[in-house]
């Protein structure tokens, strides 16, 4: 099976820092796949590398077999690839409704277009009821929702959430992994950063580990967790103590 | 109430268009047409200040421009001075987009600066280019099309009324949606797959191109430019930003109304004898005090000064 | 070249590095402000402006020689600074907003209240105070006779940067070894650390306000024996100090300095070689060749070097 996106030996330097060392992997189309690894490891430097915010060092991506490492943010978005970000950035002083269609209006002709899709997408992801507050007022959980409904807006094939569970109580995080299932049941592809262990174990197809910029395992939930690499990069070195 | 909402812009026009059967003074005239005037420039500057978010502190560049082009047209072309309006929009936008390529890479305050600095550059450059502008002669429009003031009247409002519809459409359509999102944050805005620079781009040639016409209006008008007046950073870009500040940023009748009361602040305060001389001190005072207890002007804060004003009655 | 050509550029490059070393110290001051409270001053040359007319005030009424006014311009421009950093500033940095360029705007504003003032009160009438070694130089031919050039060197001009090369200097000192010193610049490199190892912010920004005016002020002080005074002048002066501060890299006091020498010299070439009419333009175009080509300023490519090695 061909790969929708394609990660291949990136690195990226600030300075003389390795942030990305020489990272390969792939997302085929259709699966979740997760992102672990400690903090610092290099998840949303990834993230930006893959969105056009940075430029790899060295190394390339690929998106259905195109070269989209060279090109802008807006244009790899318009090509289907939407992001979430950690820290969130809501359009503040939009409402719910005007965030989602700032971003509908990339794939619709008309405003009306626009409006029924945000609309369509707001009722998706729960936040109809929400559509006219100012989205400065709105509280975390529902900030984080509103990134992946401004993410889905723009019609992606790939989506990359960051985090888009942290600081969320049990039922917005019940909620959230049920709307991550249905995303993927509409045929989108998503790559998801988190640290909630037990949650990525659960959603997750496959998953990709970093650790210190580096890929240090891939594998199935199962194999992840079995994996002493991984163990020793989150718990340190245990022999030592 | 909706319904009264949207007929509001036609009421007022057609009072305005009434206005001068009435039989106004000449002096009563010229106030309206400065109020009309600012409007459009102030209207012009919130699009790309107000909508966009990027402050331009060198609104001057782009009236001096449109003013020189029309001064310049019947100077040096031997035209009509009026041929300047549809020639400002070509010069003006071809302007804009050098002054975009240059400066819209910069994000917030650089670029607010870096518009300061194009602004007196275009001054000192009208001051020395002498062979074309006449330098610190200015230019002087001999033959005046009207001795009455009403037809320069209706030439404005015409004006003010094109600029009033064409940013409340805009604002309205993809282009306002993505103007605002490039305000609240460049990065998400990129992300979610808006050409951010071209965008901003737009705005910036739109802008410009109002305010120009306004400056071709302006040498039409005032029959006499030079590259003090026109090009000036007090008393065009400053109170460009003051005029919208005031009424209320990102919001459609903010400039009108900040112009109303900074058009009519200047005459009063200039017509007292001994403040004339200051009225730099009462703009600078003014824009502090609104800065610090009014930010996004009357209009913005309107939910603000209501309350202010019913704790006055309550009490 | 022929030696009367030689001449003129040279006599171009002596006064061009005078001038560059005074615009230093006016661009220092605005770095600094910048660097620590992440505003940009409009009321810098404005500062100036008032510093001026202090000097020009003591030397009219107690003929004292413009350099001693330094030691009353510049605290009274301290206790300026941070009256105006504590009560016009500072809440306007609580202040939600849609534009968060409010804060450039109302020094804007400061500026205009304050050159509007000293026209007021000292009308628009340009002022000089008539020191008498204002027009003395040295001449090159006076030591060395045979000198085949002759370069010359006004008393007024190196008096001036010699001086604002001591307060560059003792600036230096401070900041590198003093507790307050090194404070700011903790401040300056990241808001939240100072923050978190218990620098109290607040109170370096005020101080770092008040130092950007002393230091502009003292700057106003050496221009007073060789410049014009009038209300006017501060514009013109904020800009340069903020071409300076972006030709040299933000928040950089080594980029102020290298910023201030090459604009100096810069404009003292226009004026000489294109007419003195051009050299404000000189001044932006090495303004916008900044912004297009070296984005971070002078320092950045200085670092640069430093990684390549």
């Amino acid at each position: 099976m061909k790969p929708l996106l394609s990660v291949r030996h990136v690195s990226m330097f600030f300075g003389g820092l390795a942030a990305l060392h020489d990272v390969s992997f792939s997302v085929n189309k259709g699966e979740i796949l997760g992102l672990i690894g400690p903090n610092g490891a290099g998840k949303t430097t990834l993230f930006n590398v893959v969105n056009g915010f940075y430029r790899p060092s060295r190394g390339d991506v690929f998106f259905k077999d195109q070269r989209i490492s060279h090109l802008k943010p807006n244009k790899i978005c318009s090509l289907g690839v939407a992001r979430t970000f950690q820290v969130v950035k809501p359009l503040q002083r939009m409402t719910v409704l005007d965030n989602v269609i700032a971003s509908a209006f990339l794939r619709s002709r008309t405003k009306a277009e626009a409006v029924r899709t945000a609309t369509e997408v707001l009722g998706f992801t729960g936040l109809l009821a929400d559509r006219d507050v100012i989205s400065k007022g709105l509280p975390l959980g529902k900030r984080k929702r509103l990134e992946i409904a401004r993410a889905l807006a723009t019609s992606p094939e790939l989506i990359l959430l960051d985090e888009s569970f942290a600081g969320l109580n049990p039922s917005e995080l019940n909620e959230s992994i049920q709307i991550i299932k249905d995303i993927r049941d509409r045929g989108i592809t998503i790559m998801i950063i988190e640290h909630h262990m037990k949650v990525i174990m659960a959603i997750s197809d496959r998953i990709v580990v970093l650790n210190y910029g580096e890929r240090i395992a891939e594998g199935s939930p199962a194999e992840i967790r079995a994996n002493p690499l991984v163990i020793t990069a989150y718990l340190g070195v245990a022999d030592n103590a | 109430m909706g319904q009264m909402k949207r007929y509001a812009p036609l009421a007022i026009l057609g009072l305005l268009a009434i206005l001068p059967l009435v039989g106004l003074s000449t002096y009563a005239l010229h106030i309206l047409i400065m109020v009309i005037m600012w409007s459009v420039i102030g209207m012009a500057w919130n699009l790309l200040g107000g909508y966009c978010g990027q402050v331009s502190f060198g609104h001057a560049a782009f009236f001096g421009v449109g003013a020189y082009t029309a001064g310049i047209v019947y100077s040096k072309g031997g035209a009509s001075a009026w041929w300047g309006m549809p020639l400002s929009i070509v010069f003006v936008s071809a302007f804009a987009m050098v002054i975009g390529f240059i400066c819209l890479r910069l994000r917030g305050p650089f670029f607010a600066l870096a518009t300061l600095a194009i602004g007196v550059i275009l001054r000192v450059t009208a001051e020395n280019l002498t062979g074309l502008t006449d330098g610190d002669l200015g230019i002087m429009i001999r033959e005046r099309t009207w001795v009455e003031k009403t037809w320069y009247f209706y030439v404005i409002l015409i004006l003010a009324a094109i600029t009033f519809y064409l940013v409340k459409k805009v604002i309205e359509s993809r282009l306002g949606y993505y103007f605002v999102a490039v305000r609240e944050d460049q990065d998400a805005a990129e992300s979610l797959g808006i050409n951010t620079t071209l965008y901003k781009t737009i705005a910036l040639c739109l802008s410009a191109v109002f305010t120009g016409l306004a400056g071709a209006f302006y040498t039409n008008y005032m029959g006499y430019i030079d590259p003090k007046v026109v090009f000036a950073l007090h008393d065009i870009s400053i109170v460009t930003i003051m005029i919208v500040m005031i009424g209320g940023v990102a919001t459609f009748w903010g400039p009108v109304i900040g112009s109303v009361i900074m058009v009519l602040l200047a005459e009063v305060i200039r017509s007292i004898p001994k403040l004339g001389a200051a009225h730099h001190t009462f703009f600078g005072i003014l824009l502090i005090v609104i800065i610090i207890f009014l930010p996004n002007g009357i209009m913005g804060d309107m939910p603000k000064l209501r309350r202010i004003l019913r704790m006055g009655k309550s009490s | 070249m022929s030696s009367p050509q030689l001449e003129v550029l040279l006599q171009t490059l002596i006064s061009g590095l005078l001038l560059g070393g005074l615009y230093a110290l006016i661009g220092i001051g605005m770095t600094l402000i910048m660097g620590v409270m992440k505003i940009i001053n409009l009321a810098h040359g404005e500062l100036m402006m008032v510093a001026m007319y202090i000097a020009y005030g003591l030397f009219t009424l107690f003929h004292l020689d413009p350099y001693l006014a330094v030691f009353i311009a510049a605290p009274a421009l301290f206790i300026l600074g941070v009256l105006l950093q504590k009560f016009l500033i500072n809440p306007v940095l609580k202040v939600d907003s849609i534009l968060p360029e409010n804060q450039v705007i109302l020094t804007v504003g400061i500026g205009m209240v304050l050159a509007n003032l000293a026209t007021v009160f000292f009308t628009s009438d340009y002022r000089s105070t008539p020191v008498d070694y204002a027009t003395k130089a040295w001449y090159l031919s006076d030591f060395w006779k045979s000198s085949p050039i002759e370069l010359s060197l006004s008393y007024a001009w190196s008096m001036s940067f010699l001086i604002a090369v001591a307060i560059t200097i003792a600036l230096w000192f401070f900041l590198a070894r003093t507790d307050t010193g090194k404070s700011i610049r903790a401040t300056a490199q990241d808001n939240d650390a100072a923050l978190l190892m218990g620098v109290n912010v607040g109170k370096m920004r005020v101080i770092t306000f008040g130092l950007g005016s002393a230091l502009v002020g003292a700057a106003g002080c050496l221009f007073i024996p060789i410049y014009y005074l009038y209300p006017d002048l501060g514009g013109q002066f904020t800009l340069i100090a903020f071409v300076i501060t972006i030709l040299g890299g933000l928040g950089s006091t080594v980029g102020a300095i290298i910023g201030g020498l090459i604009l100096g010299v810069f404009e003292s070439l226009t004026a000489t070689y294109v007419g003195m009419g051009w050299a404000p333009v000189g001044r932006f175009v090495i303004f916008v060749a900044a912004l297009i080509f070296i984005p971070g300023g002078v320092v950045s490519l200085l670092r640069r070097q430093k990684w390549g090695k």
